[in-house]
């Protein structure tokens, strides 16, 4: 038995399952905020203990007295009540409004959100009908409007607060739901027979769960602030301190006394930031588990234990005259997070002669499409190209944008994806001209003329529709003529194709395939084509330039590369293939095999 | 003639449409099939043959709207969840994404316990069955203490099969298992399943786009085109020198990887497509 | 199109009736003990059931939805209840005023937060960290709070703008700029602190997706592929976070009127309800809803041209 595995695993450092609260304690924001907000609690809780005087106690010879005068550490209201004492005892009924309204909203929401999400039809779209109601209502007015009803009961007031902050839950819920209802590991889990119930507390559930936390914290700060709202405008309740109703006193005595209004305002708004606060913390927290959780282990290092240790084998690389694209001894790294670099392409050279086609072969992590990339200079932001040249005609290019000046004229690309590159806000033909106005400065009319004879060039039965159609009408072999009709538009010399027909049925990559041969010879134009099928190399390609863990270890002629690959990797690859390998031996004695009659079909 | 493990009996299968009132979709427009035990059919298709959609209906994930599903001389077209855990101790399954059938926050031992517990395992017995697993596939014992995430698409995979495994059941349905796989990793982990055969008597259902991998590890292939199976044969015949024209056109359409042979591959195929177009007009 | 307009029409239309009677219910539930609450707690059984057949609350809820239902239709609101003043007149109005004052705050938000998202999504740097300060801050002070403060330094300390008032813009536009600055300024800040932070996450999403790397890869130049690409895209996403603004800020009025004692519908809301003057407070709620129900739809119209897809669903 094979085991491979087991030197991978020698490699891979242990990882403990990421907490996501000791990530929030590192953030120093995350961990400032949950300590005053601990302060707050507990303080209000305190409250009645530690206050220097009783709140509703009143001295009217102590009236509007300025902080710091008298025993009065913040002042006293027109009334002669001490700031600081009501300040620390409001605590109490804002915080506690503060969390009936968070515990009511999360606990319709997240109900109401997991049954709709899990179970769907009818139930979600009544749910969602409600919830879209509510949520076109603005609470303030709602809570203004039902004053009238209940009274200067502020639990009761928060509660319905809660009922109407819950749609937002709801939403949050249920569209989490459905994406994880729909994820592989909750199908293998209902094969092997888990109850509904069962499958969503162990896998919904959990997935659920942060953003939850996120969501409730910012829901505690903006339920502070409408309270307080409503207490200011004088719908609180009467008797007991808030910060809201502070503020309404501050407001009538501003006149006389602004420095009131100071406090209750830092009061609620250090608590409502270090909700906000802890709410990032806890969201970049997550990200960076679910980043730690999704990335694999084991990355450019293939499964195989054959090692670069040989040198690379290259043949028939042409002197520089001849060339159209070189890139000489090429490096690409990426930060990796410790304040090194990680390079993912390492001293890559190959060249390309005009109207040639090079493949470039290689499994995942080979590098073969950030070779790409940086030739074309579309990188993402944080890749650089860490060493080595590129060069076009003999001109080298700048190593930080590569092709750009190129782009479209003279090198082209061809993408992976069909669908995911077609930008979905505009239809086909006004993506296909854009270009051929604004690069290729041609008249709107002999564009729209090109691009129609384009679509027709790459095997598209009816142009004029796919030109009116949008991104989303069409299928996804389609889609790739028309991106391949995109690339070859502006007539260029050399076309970079990452993977074209991976994405592809067979018979579908077959076509296209011909397409792509058919244009090339046509057009004289070169192409490097990045795949790891050596079937598609072999019915495209000139030349082969193989590439393992960022290096290349081969290149030479394509028949040279099949008939007698030199290098022992290259050997592995070419051995791996499955096609025109033996079948399976027959079950038992199998000679007559009772099979239904063939289906007439149409094709 | 061996008595089949698992048949399929002119079985249809179709998805509501949104919106009132609008007919459902039909994916399998009643197609027929039979798996005996120890046996591997494979069940090769494009993108809308409803090869997936096959498989997931043998496996309950998929609304049967009309046909049979025999499995061990029972009929299983429509069971409540009581009886599917039942079933799950002999019909298993594994998926295409290494990624996304493995929750990335549970630990392999976890995971793989799963489908022990489920049945009433206790866990003492659990664990020692999943370090039996954790062999059988070819990793290591400590494999089961690590997250999802510190281990390749083909180790990961391996997981998938051990989960598979499990309850050693008589059938397991794999839905494009090594497609999202590296060529290297492709032929072992189908030599996996290959051994795993061998060793254990399990028969598979294997479903998958790619000829060359349905040709290597089946006995019998299936191939279908949009709802239907056009061709059902020895799987030597079927991938090498197959009856029907969609077959043909399958193979042709693949690449092969010899620059000579390719070539001569697609002067035969261009020949093929001009005589089929030719009596496309002649019908006319 | 014009089914996608003709649908949300229809839908927006079944939401405010489903509105009117989901608030009428809860206002109107009390029944006889509204009219009680209305005397005060001295009242006998029979004044309260007098009082309660001239208000037409004695009859069963259903009738007296479908009468108040029939009326609202015609646009007749019917009479407050305390002060024999026609209920339609008073909210007709003070609705001006407040969409005056909602309408250019929206208009200011939507243009700051907008440039300021897009800016920190495309150039990071220093505006990006603004964004991101601005978005804790401005949501952790309350805005009225923040109008008090402007109150204090730009009206009373500094005499630049009115503390109070509302001056109609027929009568002086100069007047009623003034009269708006402070109060929008109060708004506008809370409002940027919301979308801005959203709207620069949105842009970012777009950014990052394949379509734009293949837009770059034809040569197209970089601002274009910004404006026409990826702010074309991320328009959809961003209208949504301005409609949730737009409703907060309707729902704010009525501090906002306080503060600087402005004769809007959040004022006649508050007024009234501190009365128990119901048949005011329904107005206000139902004419509230169909304002932002009506934003609402402008707003999907312009999702539905930036975004093809979304006509289909």
């Amino acid at each position: 038995m094979t085991t491979p595995t087991t030197q991978a695993l020698a490699t891979a450092r242990r990882r403990d399952r990421p907490s996501v609260f000791r990530a929030v304690l590192r953030n120093p924001l995350g961990a400032a905020s949950l300590i005053v907000i601990a302060l707050i609690v507990l303080i209000s809780v305190l409250a009645p203990l530690i206050a220097p005087y009783d709140p509703a106690y009143v001295d009217i010879t102590a009236a509007n007295v300025p902080p710091g005068a008298d025993g009065h550490l913040l002042g006293a209201d027109a009334s002669g009540r001490d700031v600081l004492s009501r300040l620390l005892v409001a605590g109490q009924l804002t915080l506690s409004g503060a969390a009936v309204t968070v515990v009511i909203s999360v606990l319709l929401g997240v109900i109401v959100g997991l049954v709709s999400g899990y179970f769907g039809k009818t139930f979600d779209l009544v749910a969602g009908w409600i919830s879209d109601l509510v949520l076109v209502l603005p609470s303030k007015i709602v809570l203004v409007a039902l004053f009238a009803v209940i009274g200067p009961n502020t639990l009761v007031t928060m509660a319905v607060l809660g009922v109407m902050v819950a749609p937002q839950f709801y939403r949050l819920v249920r569209n989490l739901v459905m994406g994880v209802k729909n994820e592989l590991y909750v199908d293998a889990a209902r094969v092997s027979g888990l109850s509904d119930a069962a499958i969503i507390g162990k896998h919904v559930l959990f997935a659920v769960r942060a953003p939850i936390i996120i969501q409730a914290a910012f829901v505690a700060g903006i339920a502070v602030v409408i309270q307080a709202g409503l207490e200011f405008i004088g719908l609180g309740d009467p008797n007991t301190p808030t910060w809201g109703g502070m503020l309404q006193d501050a407001f009538l005595a501003m006149y006389t006394a602004p420095t009131m209004l100071l406090w209750p305002g830092l009061a609620i708004g250090l608590f409502v930031a270090a909700c906000v606060l802890l709410g990032n913390a806890v969201r970049d927290a997550l990200e960076g588990t679910d980043a730690a959780l999704n990335v694999s282990a084991a990355p450019s290092t293939s499964t195989t234990a054959v090692r670069t240790v040989q040198k690379p084998v290259v043949i028939d690389d042409p002197a520089d005259e001849d060339v159209l694209l070189r890139v000489d001894d090429l490096s690409v790294g990426y930060p990796d997070g410790d304040g090194g670099v990680k390079r993912v392409v390492e001293s890559v050279s190959f060249s390309i002669r005009p109207g040639e086609v090079l493949g470039v072969v290689g499994e995942s992590g080979s590098g073969k499409s950030q070779t790409a990339f940086a030739i074309l200079g579309l990188l993402p932001s944080n890749g650089r190209v860490t060493g080595g040249r590129i060069l076009f005609e003999g001109r080298e290019l700048d190593p930080l944008t590569g092709a750009r000046r190129l782009r479209g004229t003279r090198v082209a690309y061809i993408p992976q994806e069909p669908m995911s590159n077609l930008d979905p806000a505009y239809r086909i033909g006004a993506q296909l001209m854009e270009p051929l106005v604004v690069v290729s400065r041609l008249s709107r009319a002999a564009a729209r003329e090109r691009a129609l004879s384009l679509l027709e060039r790459v095997g598209i039965a009816d142009p004029k529709r796919v030109f009116d159609s949008y991104p989303h009408e069409i299928s996804g072999g389609m889609a790739q003529r028309v991106l391949i009709a995109g690339a070859i538009a502006g007539e260029p010399d050399l076309i970079i194709a990452d993977e074209p027909t991976t994405a592809l049925d067979v018979t579908v990559q077959a076509e296209i395939l011909d397409i792509l041969r058919d244009l090339q010879r046509e057009r004289g134009m070169a192409m490097m084509l990045v795949t790891h099928n050596f079937g598609v190399v072999a019915d495209l390609c000139d030349r082969v330039v193989v590439m393992q863990t960022g290096r290349v270890v081969e290149a030479g002629s394509v028949e040279a590369i099949f008939e007698a690959p030199q290098h022992p990797y290259t050997a592995m690859l070419l051995g791996s293939i499955l096609d025109g390998g033996p079948a399976r031996p027959d079950y038992e004695d199998d000679e007559h095999v009772s099979a239904p009659a063939e289906k007439e079909v149409a094709l | 003639m061996t008595a089949p493990l698992l048949e399929v009996r002119d079985l249809r299968v179709a998805y509501p449409r949104k919106g009132f009132r609008r007919p459902p979709v039909e994916i399998l427009h009643g197609v027929s099939l039979d798996v005996r035990p120890g046996e591997t059919v494979g069940l090769v298709g494009e993108s809308g043959s409803g090869k997936t959609t096959l498989g997931r209906a043998i496996l309950g994930l998929a609304p049967v709207t009309g046909g049979a599903i025999r499995f061990d001389s029972a009929d299983i077209t429509s069971v409540d969840r009581s009886d599917r855990r039942r079933l799950a101790r002999d019909i298993q399954v594994v998926f295409q994404d290494p990624y996304g059938s493995l929750n990335p926050a549970l630990r392999i031992e976890d995971i793989l316990a799963e489908p022990l517990r489920v049945q009433g395992v206790g866990r003492e017995a659990a664990r020692a069955r999943v370090r039996e697993l954790l062999g059988q596939v070819g990793l290591p014992e400590d494999a089961g203490g690590r997250l999802p995430r510190e281990f390749s698409g083909g180790q990961r995979q391996r997981v998938a099969i051990a989960r598979a495994l499990a309850l050693q059941p008589k059938l397991i349905v794999c839905d494009e298992p090594v497609s999202a796989l590296d060529l290297s990793t492709q032929a072992r982990v189908l030599d996996l399943f290959i051994e795993i055969q061998e060793r254990t008597g399990v028969a598979m259902l294997f479903v998958s786009h790619d000829l060359a991998v349905v040709r290597h590890v089946s006995h019998r292939v299936a191939v279908m085109y949009r709802g239907d199976i056009v061709e059902f044969g020895r799987g030597a015949v079927v991938t090498a020198d197959p009856d029907h024209a969609y077959t043909r056109r399958l193979l042709m359409a693949a690449p092969v990887p010899n620059p000579a042979e390719q070539q001569a591959r697609r002067a035969e195929r261009r020949a093929m497509l001009e005589a089929e177009a030719q009596a496309r007009a002649e019908a006319v | 199109m014009l089914i996608f307009l003709l649908r949300r029409l229809i839908a927006g239309a079944v939401l405010v009736v489903a509105i009117s009677f989901v608030a009428f219910a809860l206002m109107y539930a009390g029944g006889v003990d509204i009219a009680r609450s209305i005397l005060g707690p001295e009242a006998t059984q029979e004044q309260a059931q007098a009082k309660a057949a001239e208000l037409g609350l004695d009859q069963p809820l259903l009738v007296q939805y479908g009468s108040w239902f029939t009326h609202m239709i015609t646009g007749d609101f019917g009479r407050s209840w305390f002060t024999a003043e026609s209920v339609s007149d008073a909210v007709v109005s003070r609705l001006g005023v407040t969409l005056s004052i909602v309408v250019v705050s929206l208009i200011a938000v939507a243009v700051i937060s907008v440039l300021l998202g897009v800016v920190a999504a495309i150039r990071r740097g220093w505006v990006d960290k603004v964004v991101q300060v601005l978005s804790v801050v401005g949501v952790a002070l309350p805005n009225f709070w923040v109008a008090l403060v402007l109150v204090l330094t730009l009206a009373i300390a500094v005499p630049l703008f009115p503390a109070t008032g509302f001056v109609q813009p027929r009568e002086s536009v100069s007047g009623w700029l003034l009269s708006i600055t402070l109060p929008v300024i109060a708004i506008t800040i809370g409002g940027i602190a919301g979308a801005a932070q959203q709207i620069r996450g949105s842009v970012l999403d777009v950014s990052r997706q394949d379509f734009v790397r293949t837009l770059r890869s034809r040569g197209l130049p970089e601002r274009r592929v910004i404006t026409n690409h990826i702010l074309r895209n991320s328009l959809g996403p961003a209208m949504t976070v301005l409609s949730l603004q737009f409703i907060a800020m309707i729902g704010g009025s009525v501090v906002i009127e306080k503060v600087f004692a402005i004769p809007g519908l959040g004022m006649l809301a508050l007024n009234a309800t501190l009365r128990g003057d119901i048949p005011i407070v329904m107005a206000v709620v139902m004419t509230m809803a169909v304002v932002v129900v009506i934003v609402n739809l402008l707003i999907d119209l312009v999702n539905g041209w930036a975004s093809p897809k979304v006509r289909v669903q």
